[in-house]
C-alpha cells in the first residue's frame, strides 16, 4: 500500500518528520510539548489563536502549515481542543524513567475513568500497549472535546494516539 | 393581489449559512429583509454540523456548526430580519417594481414583492446506482447525519460509507460517535477526497478507508444485510477477484452534491456547466449578481463548497444588494466587498481550494463574456 495521509488517512513517518508542527527529539527530552500532526495545507488557524505563549504560527495565507516554536511552547495543552481536525497531541516523554504521558482529544462515550487501565492504540487504531488514564479534562473552553491523558511505556510516546475503540481491522 | 402582498426591499430564499449571512449584512445596512425557507427550522445544514468548523479564527473557525447557526439566527432576530419557515418558494414573477416571489404557507398561496432577490437555496446530495440500491437502509450520508444529529435516531448498527470527501468522512465519524459502527469507507478515486485530519480520526477509531474501491452490490431481502465492494482498475472497472463482503445494515452514499438551481432557471438566469462545482451553476459577477439584474445567488447554488465560503458569499450578496438600493455608498461598499473577497480567497487557497479557485474564476469569467 502506498503510504501517506492521502492514501490511507494516516500521516506517514516522512510526512510527520517534515511537519513544522512536530517537535525535535531534543525538545521531547526537555519536557511536555505540543505535537501538531497537521501535514496538509488546509484553510484553518484556530490553533494559532489558542496559544497564549505565541508558540504556534500559521500566518498568511491561512492554508500554511502551523509552525511550532518548540522553545516557546510551555506544554500547557491549550491548543489541543482548539484543533477542529483533532490533530494536536501533547507529549511528556520523560514522565518517569520508563513511562511517558500522551494526551489526545477523544470525542466518544463512554469516557474511561481516571486511574483505569485502557488499551491504547496508534494512528491506525490498532492496539499497541495498555496505558493508565491519568487525567480526563473537560472544560467549557474545550466545547465538548474531552482530553484524555494516559501514561504509557516510553517506547511508544510517538505511536500511541488514542484509546482503542474496536481495534484496526484487516481488510 | 398587490394590496395584500408583503413587501420587502430584499427577499432571500434559503435560511442556511449563505441566506442568513446575506440577511444580516443587508439588514445592517438598513434594508427590510424577508428570508423564506421550506424547512420547519432555519439554519440549513448548520444544526446537524456537530463538529468544529475549519477556517479562520476571525470567521468562527473552531466553533461547532450548530453554535454558528445559533449565532446567525440570533443576529437576524436582533436586526429584525423576518424569517418565514415552512414556506417553499414555487414561483418567481418579474414585476416592474421588482420580483414577486410566490410561496406556500399553511396550505395557502402567498407572495412577497422584493426589490432585490437573493437565491441561497443550497445543494442536494447526488445518488449512486448499484444492485440493491433501493433496499431500505441505503441512504444519503446527509440523511444519516440528520437522523443521528437532529432526530437522534441511529440509522443502523453497522454502516458502509461510500465516498471519502469531507461529507463522507465527517458523517462516518459522527455515526461512530452516535454509536453506529462504520465497517469501511470506500473511495473510487485513488486518493482520499476530504481533509486528511478527518480521515485520521476515522483511522484512529479503527475503521479502514479503501481508496480505489467502490460498492458493487447490496444484498438483503427486505433490508440491507451485506455490502459487497471491489477494487477498481485504472478505467474504474471492478477488478476480478477483489470482491469483499461486509456485514452491514446501512449504506451511506456521499458522492458529491448538486446545486439546487430550479428557481434560477425559472428566473431566466444564464448558466454555465462546471463539473467541479457540481454541474450547472448560474453565472454571476463579483457582486454575486446573476445575469438577471437584481437577482443574486450565494452559497452552494453557485457551486458546492463549505459553509465557511457560503457565509462569505452570502455577505457579499447582502452588501451588494444593499448597495444597489442606495443603502451603502459606493466607497464604503467597495471596502466591505474587498475585505470579504480577501477572506474568501484565503479560504480557497491551498491544494484543496485550488480546483474551486479555478472553477470560481471560470464562473466569474463567464459573467464577463457577452451572452
Amino acid at each position: 500500500m502506498i503510504r501517506g495521509i492521502q492514501f490511507t488517512g494516516i500521516a506517514s513517518q516522512e510526512e510527520l518528520s517534515a511537519s513544522p508542527g512536530v517537535p525535535t527529539e531534543e525538545r521531547f527530552e526537555k519536557g511536555p510539548v505540543a505535537v501538531i500532526e497537521c501535514v496538509q495545507e488546509i484553510p484553518c488557524n484556530p490553533c494559532e489563536h489558542s496559544c497564549s505563549s505565541g508558540a504556534i504560527f500559521v500566518g498568511e495565507p491561512i492554508t500554511r502549515l502551523p509552525v511550532l516554536d518548540a522553545a516557546k511552547c510551555i506544554g500547557c495543552g491549550e491548543c489541543l481542543a482548539s484543533c477542529p481536525g483533532l490533530a494536536i497531541f501533547w507529549v511528556h516523554k520523560n514522565y518517569t524513567d520508563s513511562t511517558s504521558l500522551v494526551e489526545f482529544p477523544y470525542e466518544y462515550l463512554p469516557l474511561p475513568k481516571e486511574g483505569s487501565i485502557v488499551p491504547c492504540g496508534g494512528r491506525d487504531g490498532a492496539f499497541i500497549s495498555e496505558g493508565r488514564v491519568v487525567k480526563i479534562k473537560k472544560t467549557r473552553q474545550s466545547d465538548g472535546t474531552t482530553l484524555v491523558r494516559v501514561e504509557v511505556p516510553k517506547d511508544y510516546f510517538m505511536d500511541i494516539r488514542t484509546i482503542v475503540r474496536k481495534g484496526a481491522r484487516d481488510v | 393581489m398587490e394590496g395584500s402582498m408583503k413587501h420587502a426591499q430584499i427577499v432571500i430564499v434559503g435560511a442556511g449559512p449563505a441566506g442568513l449571512s446575506a440577511g444580516i449584512e443587508a439588514a445592517k445596512a438598513g434594508a427590510s429583509c424577508v428570508i423564506l425557507d421550506e424547512n420547519a427550522k432555519p439554519g440549513g445544514q448548520l444544526f446537524k454540523q456537530i463538529h468544529k468548523f475549519f477556517g479562520s479564527w476571525e470567521h468562527k473557525a473552531g466553533v461547532r456548526g450548530y453554535t454558528i447557526g445559533s449565532r446567525l439566527l440570533r443576529e437576524t432576530e436582533e436586526l429584525g430580519v423576518e424569517t418565514l419557515l415552512d414556506a417553499p418558494v414555487y414561483g418567481l414573477f418579474p414585476d416592474e417594481k421588482g420580483i414577486i416571489v410566490s410561496y406556500m404557507k399553511n396550505g395557502r398561496e402567498e407572495a412577497v414583492l422584493g426589490k432585490k432577490l437573493i437565491l441561497a437555496t443550497g445543494s442536494t446530495e447526488n445518488a449512486l446506482a448499484f444492485p440493491g440500491g433501493t433496499l431500505p437502509g441505503v441512504m444519503g450520508a446527509g440523511c444519516a447525519q440528520t437522523m443521528v444529529n437532529v432526530h437522534r435516531v441511529l440509522p443502523g448498527k453497522r454502516a458502509v460509507m461510500v465516498g471519502s470527501g469531507n461529507v463522507g468522512l465527517i458523517v462516518a465519524y459522527q455515526l461512530m460517535q452516535a454509536g453506529t459502527d462504520v465497517a469501511v469507507i470506500v473511495e473510487a478515486a485513488p486518493l482520499v477526497g476530504g481533509y486528511g485530519v478527518h480521515a485520521s480520526k476515522i483511522r484512529r477509531a479503527g475503521t479502514p478507508i479503501l481508496v480505489g474501491h467502490t460498492i458493487t452490490a447490496v444484498q438483503g431481502k427486505t433490508t440491507v444485510e451485506a455490502v459487497s465492494i471491489a477494487e477498481l482498475d485504472a478505467d474504474f472497472q471492478p477488478r476480478a477477484g477483489t470482491e469483499k463482503t461486509f456485514e452491514a445494515d446501512t449504506v451511506c452514499v456521499a458522492v458529491g452534491l448538486s446545486p439546487l438551481t430550479e428557481l434560477a432557471w425559472m428566473a431566466g438566469c444564464d448558466f454555465t456547466y462546471i463539473p467541479s462545482l457540481g454541474g450547472h451553476v448560474p453565472i454571476h459577477n463579483e457582486n454575486m449578481e446573476t445575469t438577471v439584474a437584481g437577482l443574486y445567488a450565494a452559497g452552494d447554488i453557485t457551486g458546492s463548497e463549505e459553509a465557511s465560503t457560503a457565509m462569505e458569499e452570502g455577505r457579499l450578496a447582502g452588501i451588494a444588494a444593499a448597495e444597489s438600493l442606495g443603502l451603502i455608498n459606493k466607497d464604503e461598499a467597495k471596502k466591505m466587498k474587498v475585505a470579504v473577497w480577501a477572506s474568501m480567497n484565503a479560504l480557497r487557497t491551498g491544494p484543496f481550494g485550488q480546483k474551486r479557485t479555478e472553477a470560481k474564476a471560470q464562473l466569474l469569467e463567464s459573467a464577463r463574456r457577452p451572452q
